[in-house]
């Protein structure tokens, strides 16, 4: 239940101007209307890619959070494989890392 | 008065907002001249809807009410949803035809059971494609989605009855209608493995699909294609609806697995309308 409303959040979040203005203005009172973990929470508090990535949720959602974020390609890219590094493998959801952590393409620059 | 034409292509959202950091400018530039032919040929056609059959992004739809199939049925959608900076395509409004996509719905609930939606917002599987085939967005769109991303997905053989069903909705209304179907074959967007293709897979399906082998294309699993083709296979259920939707044989008119920064094979193809 609780990855329903993580991805809930970031769904609305993603969606609805309103939501994205309330995020920037008063995150807790938006965090508030979700049943969130105290994880989960703390993610969305520092923009955690890596943390959310690994929680499952799901990568369409997640990418439009991070660009939302301001967050370039690249780096939305390598903050799931550290997510990967740090905290395991994914732990739900389709969007699970298979390639190791390989990179498959040769624009973005050396990591 | 008909389907006047049907054709697939690709949508990653790369190619558009990172189209400028291509390496391998030769086929970029080549996967949009192929993309701007598609668009010339669809006006040629003389469509005056431009019915999309898309893999939406979670732009309208959640797990709260997720829908296998559902028909656009609104005077103008916005879009896209996404940062316009990031996607490099400027918010806009794109018309509908809502008295176009009720007389498609009553047709195709004849058979199939699909949601109709009389508000949506287009995300990049269908901002992408309007970008380079309907640039000045004149063209009324008929969004249509099949439900590639929230597990349980819509069967295939769905998809392929969906796309029956809009095909006899669309010869039974006055208006000549366009169907682009809007999607990617193997590939892992939005993951660390994105740019991670699976040509040969690719190649098969495609192979499968252009020679109309219905049995052959209704036969993956979604276990294998997770496997083989990775999330972003699942996508294949829109390029069936438009196989079953023109009944002919189709053409690749474009494919390469080239451009991983696009993160998808990229394709193009028309059939013929059978």
């Amino acid at each position: 239940m609780s990855l329903y409303q993580l991805q809930k959040f970031l769904y609305v979040l993603n969606r609805e101007p309103d939501a994205q203005h309330q995020y920037r203005q008063d995150l807790e009172s938006l965090l508030s209307r979700y049943m969130l973990t105290a994880e989960e929470q703390q993610a969305l508090r520092e923009g955690d890619i890596g943390l959310l990535y690994v929680l499952g949720v799901n990568g369409q959602i997640l990418m439009h959070y991070a660009a939302f974020l301001g967050i370039a390609w690249f780096d939305y890219l390598q903050l799931m494989r550290d997510g990967v590094a740090k905290h395991g493998p994914v732990r739900a959801g389709v969007y699970a890392m298979t390639g190791g952590g390989a990179r498959f393409t040769s624009e973005g620059g050396v990591p | 008065m008909s389907l006047v034409y049907a054709g697939v292509c690709s949508h990653g959202p790369g190619m558009t907002g990172r189209a400028h950091l291509v390496e391998n400018t030769a086929r970029r530039d080549e996967l949009f001249a192929k993309m701007a032919r598609m668009g010339e040929e669809i006006a040629a056609s003389g469509a005056e809807a431009l019915l999309v059959v898309a893999a939406e992004h979670f732009a309208n739809f959640f797990m709260n009410n997720m829908p296998a199939l559902c028909i656009g049925m609104s005077a103008e959608s916005e879009g896209p949803i996404e940062d316009p900076a990031w996607l490099r395509i400027p918010r806009t409004r794109v018309p509908g035809n809502a008295d176009l996509s009720r007389r498609i719905v009553r047709e195709v609930m004849q058979t199939v059971d699909t949601a109709y939606a009389e508000e949506w917002k287009f995300d990049h599987g269908i901002m992408v494609p309007l970008h380079f085939l309907t640039p000045d967005y004149k063209l009324p769109v008929v969004p249509v989605n099949i439900n590639c991303q929230g597990p349980p997905l819509t069967p295939l053989a769905r998809a392929w009855a969906f796309g029956e069903a809009l095909r006899r909705a669309c010869d039974i209304v006055p208006e000549k209608i366009a169907l682009l179907a809007t999607g990617g074959i193997s590939h892992w967007p939005a993951t660390p493995d994105s740019g991670k293709i699976n040509e040969a897979w690719d190649r098969e399906f495609l192979a499968r699909l252009l020679r109309q082998d219905r049995d052959a294309v209704l036969s993956y699993t979604d276990e294998d294609t997770y496997r083989d083709a990775g999330q972003g296979g699942f996508e294949i259920r829109t390029y069936i609806a438009a196989a079953a939707a023109a009944r002919g044989c189709g053409e690749l008119q474009y494919y390469t697995a080239e451009l991983p920064l696009f993160a998808v094979g990229c394709t193009v193809a028309r059939f013929a309308i059978a």
